[in-house]
């Protein structure tokens, strides 16, 4: 069988055996589905989006607050009503807890997404030490005694008020909510939140708005908190602060590192391994240290320090590799592709494509580039060579549009892109690849050369979370297929990228690029690493892209690669131009020869024969 | 010289993964030389000295005065006199100069030794610049200057053998001759000096002897004098393999 | 709100401010030479004050157990990784695994400290080599991993700490004696000899790690190491060692502040934790590396606690701590522009 049917077996187990029970039984399994679902989010912010939260408790608090004092302020009862029967609260207080919680976690999100590497883990821990001391000291929340008396969910007149029916709906919305998370990873807005983790220049780059992914993948997990929360409160049915304080945050976040931050069901095995423990420490402990009070977390922590030394993904991996043993691997299934993805006509040969006019970049009293003229026409290929320290990379990030000249202009397509950010360049028909290849390393291959695509697709995440954008999808992956066979790497396609020797996963990387049919193409030392078999391979295959009329800038060190192919060269010496023209004009000036072989003296009285004639 | 080298290296190989970057080199520097490592970017120069100092994994021997290292660490081989001038200089930027140079002291004043303060003096004998600059931080010192820094903070150890990782990158042609002249008169201070440099002919012009590197292997080896005349440099560092020969008979 | 009342609360805010300047500092050091956020340091402080205490009622404080138990960890660690091939730093191990702890031992076991210099001595002898055994234990196998895991990691450990607490202290409070009964009135306002001391006590501390960090040569060794790790290696300068010595003194500078504090305010197992987030907003301000930023962050935060605290009593946790994010966002802006974490 394989893991769908496993994962279905496992559904309608649990399904049929909901009844029989115990009744403790029913209510840990309702609490481990209530932490999954947060858990879940943050699977979604860390493990996937790379953004690490220790403040999802007061996300829940929020959900929870919200529903409390809608359900049981005299204020809301008296201003709904006749209007509204009561038993539509619980509802109201699941909508006004989602508005609430968008807000707040939208605006906090557009606040501290910003800060990366360390400085948002920080902030979280803030808030969430914020919200706590928040909820507990305001009075009409009830203070630090809560509020009580919040009625239960009433479904068709079906009042939801014990574990067993309500965990039988927490467990629903669960597995729901897993499919659609499922889904949207599997999706092309699924691969542009997992490129957020491996680089946001590369993500950028091929056309994703990392900024406002990072701000929703932050709401989503935000929401499923406070959907948590709602449901938390309406099977207590009474809430006070402490739930939602920071060490439970941080318990969250215990869950979804212990069972693996990369993976959804990661986030049901955490939630289940924390619960189940928990609930025995809390027995044992207390007897075996002959005190009472809360030393699960001692446990917890040293649990932490080793899974964080040993398993650094987390157990579920560990988990699913014994279990691939008994299991046949799905074949990813591609619907059969009908639609057709826009296609802008390529200009005609011989037209400037990408030009830079003067552009000097300084970085203080350094001059990294000084003045540097250069074009690239349609259906040609351009070098830019020059010795270490040249400032070519500099370069290159003014012409890819991730740094900004400090004068000069670069014209894309003829459009001025001062300002602008690497996306728009991808917009226009730029496609480019990285010095130190950039691909996520254990997602296929063909997922990866999709990811250039992606500006090409238009589905939304809700969309791909119903699974309504399958036609699109099928179309996306048809062109990587095609990218990547034109590129020879067709057999390639479902192994994990890492696996690759690293000149094939450079020429992926130009395969997604291509995937993007761009206009334009620059190259980051493509030949370099590469064997002699595998250069010549590479040498075909931007000729035959020259041919079919792209306009290529390769940046490179190889002098026997970029000699052979190039139809211009550009030498850059200390930031500035020096030379230009054919390989051969380029190789026979005396400039070149210095800037490459060096001189302490004048090269006139040099005694190192070789002018070429 | 009969005795045996300072350094050496034998059957010398380093990997990044899957890729080998440098590929069965021997190599040797003999007490008192000045050996010259050259070759076009991504020969693997670079690579090769930092393995040799332990900062990447290696496979092959490194012998240094006829003991084999069983194990190439930092820490071994500074212990044992040799210092590494890298290509990124890696300085103390938000420390002074003397600073710098005091913690170049470190691993003798660690071991007991207190003559950092007169040997920062020698220092600023080789290095005149560095003492008008001595209260000034690292940061602010010119490309130049920040190159005699990391070679006076390397000698501060009193190195055996100095290894230097192309000290002439970014710094202007007048320059680059100073401080190769400071380099080609460490011999008279007694230090052997393994020299890594882009700049063919200038590290030709200061060495005795000198291996030209090419795709992580020798290409050629010999007296540094001899092959400053050698033709066979240029089709290397140019790339021009084949066509060369017909340019040479023209 | 009069003058009087002012200077009472301004007052309250310098002392406040000057132990989350002692946080600041000891987090600042470890980060800058570690890239440890240390959450626990305000553990440090809680198990020294409450150490004292366990010393004045005549009982072993249960620190001491962790001690040993901790030291025979690291021993064990150590001999594990010689025997597997590593390289091992003898010397150094055996000062923090065997040498320190017998001190420790001797000193509350056989002295049995009876004046309060001697049991403020022997809690330091306890707590201080606390640091370098954590080091070794949780952080140094992961020393290459990225802020973010070892700040994970810190954050478990700050769990394990605390529950340790609790069940070595028990969950009630206590307070030392003041070392100073003096009370000065200076222009109508009393100033007690203990806010004296720890304002006092604390710039001293300041004064000796300026001057430890400044002219010592292993002090610019610890600050090299902080400002370029392959640099100070090319130096020969051990790294173990910047680890063990950013740690011990961490320990120390919380050890003396829960001295310092443990007279003005009732201490529990867990007031560390509060009293570390505070210092750690003080070293935010100081964009954990600027001490004097750090300094000037602390005297902000105990000021903005102190007047909120009367104000708005209840909500002076939310002032203190939803300050942080507009301060993180103002550094955020004023760092250079992030690489991506490869």
């Amino acid at each position: 069988m394989t893991r769908r049917h496993l994962t279905l077996a496992f559904v309608v187990a649990l399904a049929a055996a909901w009844g029989f029970l115990p009744d403790f039984s029913v209510t840990v399994l309702a609490y481990i589905g209530l932490y999954a679902l947060v858990a879940a989010g943050l699977v979604m912010l860390t493990g996937v989006g790379g953004m690490t939260s220790f403040g999802q408790a007061a996300f829940v608090g929020s959900g929870a607050y919200a529903t409390a004092w809608v359900c049981t302020s005299p204020m809301v009862s008296a201003a709904i009503g006749g209007v509204v029967s009561p038993a539509l609260l619980p509802w109201i207080g699941l909508l006004f807890g989602i508005v609430v919680t968008f807000v707040i976690a939208w605006g906090l999100g557009a606040i501290t997404l910003r800060l990366s590497g360390h400085y948002l883990p920080l902030c979280t821990i803030a808030w969430g030490l914020s919200f706590y001391f928040l909820f507990g000291n305001l009075e009409f929340l009830g203070g630090h005694t809560g509020v009580a008396g919040v009625p239960p969910i009433v479904v068709a007149g079906f009042s939801l008020a014990s574990p067993r029916s309500l965990g039988l709906v927490i467990w629903g919305v669960l597995l729901l909510a897993l499919w659609a998370l499922h889904n949207l990873l599997d999706s092309r807005e699924g691969r542009a939140i997992r490129a957020l983790k491996g680089g946001r220049v590369m993500a950028e780059s091929m056309g994703v708005d990392t900024g406002r992914y990072r701000i929703k993948v932050f709401v989503l997990a935000a929401l499923l908190a406070a959907l948590s929360g709602w449901l938390y409160a309406h099977l207590q049915r009474f809430i006070n602060p402490t739930p939602f304080n920071l060490n439970i945050g941080i318990e969250y976040l215990f869950m979804a590192v212990v069972g693996g931050a990369g993976h959804l069901w990661g986030a049901v095995l955490g939630a289940a391994l924390i619960t189940l423990l928990k609930e025995q420490l809390q027995d044992i402990l207390p007897r075996l240290l002959g005190s009472s009070g809360n030393f699960e977390v001692i446990v917890f922590g040293l649990l932490m320090l080793f899974v964080l030394q040993r398993f650094a993904d987390g157990l579920w991996p560990t988990v699913a590799r014994l279990g691939g043993r008994f299991l046949r691997p799905a074949t990813p299934s591609e619907p059969r592709s009908t639609l057709v993805l826009p296609e802008t006509a390529l200009p005609p040969r011989g037209q400037v494509v990408l030009q830079a006019k003067a552009v000097t970049k300084r970085f203080g009293g350094l001059v990294a580039n000084d003045a540097v003229d250069m074009d690239v026409k349609a259906g040609e290929i351009h070098a830019l060579i020059g010795p270490n320290g040249a400032g070519k990379s500099t370069f290159f990030n003014m012409i890819s549009g991730v740094d900004d000249p400090t004068s000069g202009e670069v014209r894309l397509m003829d459009r001025q892109m001062a300002g602008q950010p690497s996306r728009a360049f991808a917009a226009l028909g730029l496609g480019r690849t990285f010095q130190h290849v950039r691909l996520l390393g254990q997602r296929r291959v063909i997922e990866n050369v999709a990811l250039g695509a992606h500006r090409r697709g238009k589905r939304g995440w809700i969309a791909s979370m119903l699974r309504l954008d399958r036609a699109e999808e099928a179309a996306l992956l048809a062109q990587a297929r095609r990218q990547l066979e034109r590129c020879g790497l067709g057999e390639f396609a479902d192994v994990p990228a890492g696996s690759l020797a690293l000149g094939q996963q450079r020429v992926v990387e130009i395969a997604r690029a291509l995937a993007g049919h761009p206009a334009v193409l620059l190259l980051d030392e493509p030949a370099a690493g590469l064997r002699h078999l595998e250069k010549r391979a590479l040498a075909t295959l931007l000729d035959q892209l020259r041919a079919e009329g792209l306009g290529i800038l390769v940046v490179e060190h190889d002098m026997e690669f970029v000699m052979n192919l190039a139809d211009r060269v550009t030498v850059l010496e200390f930031g500035a131009v020096i030379a230009r023209g054919t390989p051969l004009e380029v190789q026979a000036n005396p400039k070149v020869l210095d800037a490459y072989l060096g001189g302490v003296d004048e090269p006139a009285e040099e005694a190192l024969v070789g002018q070429a004639a | 010289m009969s005795q045996q080298p300072l350094l050496q290296l034998e059957d010398f190989c380093v990997s990044y993964g899957a890729v080998e970057a440098v590929h069965h080199i021997d190599l040797r520097v003999d007490t008192g030389e000045i050996v010259t490592v050259i070759g076009p970017n991504g020969a693997g120069k670079t690579t090769l000295l930092c393995a040799a100092m332990g900062l990447l994994p290696s496979r092959g021997q490194v012998v240094l005065d006829g003991e084999r290292m069983a194990r190439t660490s930092v820490e071994a081989m500074v212990a044992r006199g040799v210092a590494l001038v890298p290509e990124k200089r890696e300085l103390f930027g938000e420390m002074s100069v003397e600073d710098n140079l005091l913690l170049g002291g470190f691993s003798r004043w660690w071991r007991g030794e207190r003559d950092q303060r007169p040997r920062m003096k020698e220092v600023f004998g080789i290095f005149p610049r560095l003492e008008e600059r001595r209260a000034q931080l690292a940061s602010t010192l010119s490309g130049g200057e920040r190159q005699m820094l990391a070679i006076g903070r390397a000698l501060m150890a009193r190195p055996r053998l100095l290894m230097l990782d192309e000290p002439s990158l970014g710094l202007a042609p007048l320059i680059v001759r100073e401080v190769l002249q400071v380099v080609s008169s460490l011999r008279r201070h007694g230090v052997s000096v393994l020299l890594v440099e882009q700049n063919a002919r200038a590290a030709l012009q200061v060495a005795d002897r000198a291996y030209v590197l090419e795709m992580g292997a020798v290409a050629l080896q010999g007296q540094a004098k001899e092959l400053l005349h050698d033709r066979r440099i240029i089709d290397t560092y140019l790339g021009l393999g084949a066509r060369s020969e017909d340019a040479a008979a023209s | 709100m009069d003058l009087q009342i002012a200077l009472i609360l301004g007052q309250d805010g310098i002392v406040n401010g000057a132990i989350y300047g002692l946080m600041a500092l000891a987090l600042v050091l470890v980060f800058s030479v570690t890239r440890v956020i240390f959450i626990p340091q305000g553990e440090f402080v809680a198990f020294s004050a409450l150490s004292v205490v366990a010393l004045q009622a005549g009982r072993v404080p249960a620190t001491l157990w962790l001690l040993l138990a901790l030291a025979v960890a690291a021993l064990a660690v150590e001999l594990w990784r010689w025997k597997r091939g590593a390289a091992v730093d003898w010397a150094s191990t055996i000062a923090w695994c065997v040498v320190f702890p017998l001190i420790a031992s001797a000193l509350v076991l056989l002295l049995r400290p009876e004046s309060l210099l001697m049991q403020t001595l022997t809690a330091l002898a306890v707590i201080v080599p606390l640091g370098p055994l954590l080091y070794r234990l949780a952080y140094r196998p992961l020393a290459d991993a990225t802020v973010l895991t070892l700040l994970i990691v810190s954050v478990a450990l700050h769990g394990v700490l605390v529950g340790l607490g609790l069940l070595f202290f028990g969950a009630e409070g206590s307070r030392t004696p003041a070392f100073s009964e003096l009370r000065l009135d200076l222009g109508g306002v009393a100033i007690t000899g203990q806010s004296l001391v720890v304002v006092a006590v604390t710039a001293a501390l300041v004064v000796l790690m300026f001057l430890f960090f400044e002219r010592s040569i292993v002090g610019k060794a610890l600050r090299a190491t902080a400002i370029n790790r392959v640099g100070a290696r090319l130096m020969g300068i051990p790294t173990g060692l910047s680890g063990d010595l950013s740690f011990a003194l961490a320990a120390a500078i919380g050890a003396v502040s829960g001295l310092l504090i443990a007279p003005l305010t009732t201490i529990y197992y867990d007031t560390g934790f509060l009293i570390g987030l505070k210092g750690f907003v003080a070293a935010i301000v100081g964009g954990l590396a600027s001490y004097p930023l750090a300094l000037v962050g602390a005297l902000i935060v105990g000021q903005l606690e102190a007047f909120s605290s009367f104000w708005a009593s209840a909500f002076k946790e939310v002032f203190v701590f939803t300050l942080i994010i507009p301060v993180l966002w103002w550094r955020s802006l004023s760092s250079r522009h992030v690489e991506d974490e490869e």
